[in-house]
């Protein structure tokens, strides 16, 4: 296997190619457009369909036709075009569909700018559209991890019929870095016998549908999405663990911040503090577990977000407050650099949390 | 003796939940006879709106998904597009197709989507209770235009067929109404040819049924008929506005 060069946009639409992805739906926003720039250019050499929608509400309806024909099928955004997806992504979870969705975050609330931003946590993990439902959230820090959570999103989209997000941001967009894309995991699309092909005259016919009048009914769907919710909880969650096994100070970061926050754990221990990084890959389900064994080994811990306090939330959570959690925030547009975050790791330990 | 008159196999066998006097079930019934003679339910694949035809998915004996508000030509185009050789078609309320799903309406039909849409325009939002639709009459009294519409305020009802007719991606667009026995029959034409359109690969196709809706606009079914025929049809005149396969638009330019 050949390591080549891609930037992450790029990585991103060539990994869902080869997971068997033929359809792409999207519209054009800063800074994911060139995932459906490649999606454009090879789409139509490979038989498959590049489709730019009039809006992200289309292109994410589109996605759901797709996805209910039998296909896999992908479509890319950023904040604000995800905004407008989030009454499909209900829809999608209602109807128990399975697609994969990126959203390469930029700066908010309203048009924000286009600068990396990871303001979309809430968004992603808890408010992706109305009603009581998840989506699988991914949260790569490399191009080669992008290659491969974009192949397992299509795989895990399939195997439980819901949508996967792949989240990430500006950086980890435009980077470039050799990856290698391995065809022979490819498990290909899943059998569905559930899929709108037409009933041929040889099986009764299905229904695509989550209108439940029935409370009951109602009720009795979503509990069952909630069952398969917590075996996703039990097995999915993913992490990396850096260092943390003598830390007494513990970074939260996942994405693009992530990497920075290595550069400032080894200007931390050149100095004597003894930093550790845990990175969620899955930040929903959240390494809950993971974070958990690290609770009494560590004195506090530290959510590094390029978000105003948002993932600290599930830190805090998964330590259930067991230990203090700080919060070292940029936002805007505005990437931490390796001695902002140096001085909050030297502030914690100090004794001050805030 | 020999039966002369059956439900069509493409319906099924689920009672309407429509009210007495909705023509929401003629229109139905005119799909599923298409559906029938041009054997196609096996491959067809049907999006149900949101209205009071949401149900809809129960009626006919094909595949059928239920889209969200509006979103149905976007649902049908991304159903079409993985399955070319599937059938789909949309059936839409005015509200569904010429308010909220505008734009998905529009450019399905510019990009020439090969998928046939069944517009059921009764002048009002029939699942909400009657409020005012984009196809509400001038002067119509509706729950949120109780001194009748008035277009100072309120703006001019869409005329869809026309507007679509502009668009080089329509195929075939045709107003029909279902108000008498021989609009009926020219309205199951009308659905026949956008099916058959579809199946010859000829584009995006609309019929647009004139329709009443007896309950909310406070009419009984026969005063409801006759009202139709007073206010909308001058409003909304019967006719082919689009026919792309027929010469007589050649000719007309
Ligand atoms: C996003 C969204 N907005 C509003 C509604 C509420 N709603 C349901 S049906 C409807 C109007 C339907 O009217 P029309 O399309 O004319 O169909 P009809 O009921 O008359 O057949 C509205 C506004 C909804 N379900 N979803
Ligand atoms: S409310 Fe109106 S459109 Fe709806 S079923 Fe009743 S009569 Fe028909």
């Amino acid at each position: 296997m050949e390591k080549v060069l891609m930037k992450g946009n790029e990585a991103i639409a060539e990994a869902a190619i080869n997971a068997g992805c033929r359809f792409f739906f999207g519209y054009p926003i800063t800074p994911q457009t060139e995932v459906a720039a490649y999606m454009a250019k090879k789409m139509p050499k490979i038989g498959g369909t590049y489709l730019q929608a009039e809006s992200e509400i289309a292109a994410i309806n589109m996605v759901i036709g797709a996805s209910a024909a039998g296909a896999r099928v992908l479509t890319s955004s950023s904040s604000p075009g995800i905004s407008l997806k989030s009454e499909g992504l209900s829809y999608l979870a209602g109807c128990d569909l399975p697609a994969v969705i990126v959203n390469i975050q930029r700066g908010g609330p309203g048009l924000g700018g286009i600068q990396p931003s990871q303001a979309d946590y809430f968004l992603a993990t808890r408010s992706s559209g109305h009603g009581d439902f998840h989506m699988i959230v991914l949260a790569p820090n490399n191009i080669q991890e992008i290659v491969d959570v974009t192949q397992k999103a299509f795989d895990l989209a399939d195997k439980y019929r819901m949508c996967v997000m792949i989240l990430g941001d500006g950086i980890l967009g435009q980077m470039m870095e050799p990856a290698i894309i391995d065809a022979s995991g490819n498990t290909g699309a899943a059998q569905k016998p559930w899929a709108l092909t037409g009933t041929g005259g040889k099986r009764k016919k299905n229904i695509v549908n989550s209108l439940y009048l029935q409370p009951e009914e109602l009720e009795e769907k979503n509990f069952a999405r909630y069952e398969k919710y917590k075996e996703i909880a039990e097995n999915e969650a993913m992490c990396e663990e850096y260092k943390t096994d003598d830390a007494d100070i513990i970074l939260v970061s996942y994405g693009a911040t992530s990497r920075i926050c290595k550069n400032a754990i080894t200007m931390a221990r050149a100095e004597g503090i003894k930093a550790g990084l845990l990175r969620p890959i899955t930040l929903w389900p959240f390494p809950k577990k993971s974070l958990m064994a690290r609770a009494d080994g560590a004195k506090a811990f530290i959510s590094v977000e390029m978000s105003m306090g948002q993932m600290i939330e599930d830190v805090k959570l998964a330590i259930e407050c067991k230990k203090p959690v700080a919060l070292c925030s940029r936002t805007g547009g505005i990437v931490h650099s390796p001695e902002d975050i140096l001085a909050k790791i030297k502030a914690v330990n100090g004794g001050d949390f805030s | 003796m020999s039966i002369v008159f059956e439900k069509p196999k493409a319906l099924s066998e689920n009672i309407f939940h429509y009210c007495p006097g909705c023509t929401h079930g003629i229109i139905h019934r005119l799909i599923a006879e298409v559906l029938d003679e041009l054997d196609i339910t096996g491959k067809t694949v049907g999006v149900a709106p949101v209205g009071c035809s949401v149900l809809a998915y129960n009626y006919f004996e094909c595949d059928m998904i239920q889209a969200a508000h509006g979103r149905a030509p976007a649902v049908a185009t991304g159903v079409k597009r993985v399955n070319p050789d599937n059938i789909v078609f949309t059936y839409q309320g005015d509200g569904d197709l010429a308010a909220i799903g505008t734009a998905e309406t529009v450019h399905s039909a510019s990009r020439g989507e090969n998928i046939t849409v069944i517009f059921v325009n009764n002048a009002i939002y029939g699942m909400t209770g009657g409020q005012m639709a984009p196809t509400t009459l001038p002067g119509q009294i509706t729950q949120t235009s109780p001194y009748g519409r008035d277009i100072k305020q309120a703006g001019y009802p869409i005329r869809v067929c026309e507007m679509l007719a502009t668009l080089d991606g329509t195929a075939y667009a045709e107003r029909v109404s279902v108000d008498n026995v021989k609009n009926i029959r020219a309205a199951k034409k009308a659905v026949k040819k956008a099916f058959t359109n579809q199946v010859e690969g000829k584009g995006f196709s609309i019929v647009e049924v004139i329709s009443t809706c007896p309950t909310n606009w406070g009419l009984s079914p026969e005063e409801s008929l006759n009202w139709l025929r007073e206010n909308m049809l001058p409003y909304y005149p019967l006719g082919v506005y689009k026919d792309k396969g027929s010469e007589s638009e050649a000719q007309n330019g």
